[in-house]
């Protein structure tokens, strides 16, 4: 099947970096192209935002700042529950190449799983229906 | 990465790809635990067929079965399994292909 952990896409931009920067790193630049809207505090630990229509919205928590060169944040994994703690990483590095900029986006951490949560979901897929239906046998008979 | 988490994604889509599962699974979902009984009583399926279904869903860990009232087995969802899925649909779900493609779009303008 092939799970992705990591996704990373290079693109040649014909913009020089501290346009692209702009674009990145600021909340009239986000909300244009990434989504509807977005509010950010560019330093690391800040919070962004993302509205998506009136419906979604995306917390993100910047974690780089490096201008015009890195620029890297967290946000939540998008389908699963929003009190689950996994967060993948976006980082977006800048380089100039003549007149414009390579830009490479990666985004890691689909793959990770918490250990609870891993052993719940393995334990479920291999002992849970067995253990369950022993321990059902087990109370049947004592009653 | 764990090597049986690329197992568990696959036995969800194995066990979502089948309507009368998917319609099973949904009907633990909407109205909680039932017993196989239940479920025919709900669905147009058989009760032969909901407890064939039932056997795989439980062997993919989507289900457990537990003792309801009057000692009958229900069956309750388990979502673990079904996370470890969507985080593989997460990673096909952020499309970069297109944010990029937009962000060269307001570059341009």
């Amino acid at each position: 099947m092939g799970f992705p952990d990591r996704i990373e896409r290079v693109v040649e931009i014909a913009h020089p970096p501290a346009k692209v920067w702009a674009a990145l790193t600021t909340a009239e630049g986000l909300g244009s192209w990434f989504g509807d809207k977005a509010m950010i505090d560019l330093r690391p630990g800040g919070a962004a935002q993302m509205k998506f229509g009136s419906e979604h919205t995306a917390d993100m928590r910047v974690e780089r700042v490096e201008e015009p060169t890195v620029f890297g944040f967290t946000w939540h994994i998008y389908g699963l529950p929003d009190d689950d703690p996994r967060r993948t990483y976006v980082e977006f590095t800048l380089e100039p190449t003549g007149a414009g900029t390579r830009l490479t986006v990666v985004e890691s951490g689909f793959a990770q799983l918490p250990d609870d949560a891993y052993h719940k979901a393995y334990d479920g897929n291999t002992g849970g229906w067995a253990s369950e239906l022993g321990e059902l046998v087990e109370y049947l008979d004592a009653a | 990465m764990p090597p049986d988490i690329e197992g568990i994604a696959e036995q969800v889509f194995v066990a979502l790809a089948d309507p009368s599962r998917r319609a099973i699974l949904a009907a633990l979902a909407s109205d909680g635990p039932a017993t196989a009984t239940d479920l025919a009583s709900r669905l147009p399926i058989t009760r032969q067929a909901i407890a064939k279904h039932l056997g795989l869903l439980a062997d993919a860990g989507l289900v457990t079965a537990e003792l309801g009232e009057r000692r009958r087995i229900r069956y309750r969802l388990h979502s673990a399994p079904m996370q470890v899925a969507q985080q593989f649909l997460a990673a096909l779900a952020r499309d970069w292909d297109g944010r990029l493609d937009a962000l060269r779009d307001h570059l341009d303008k």
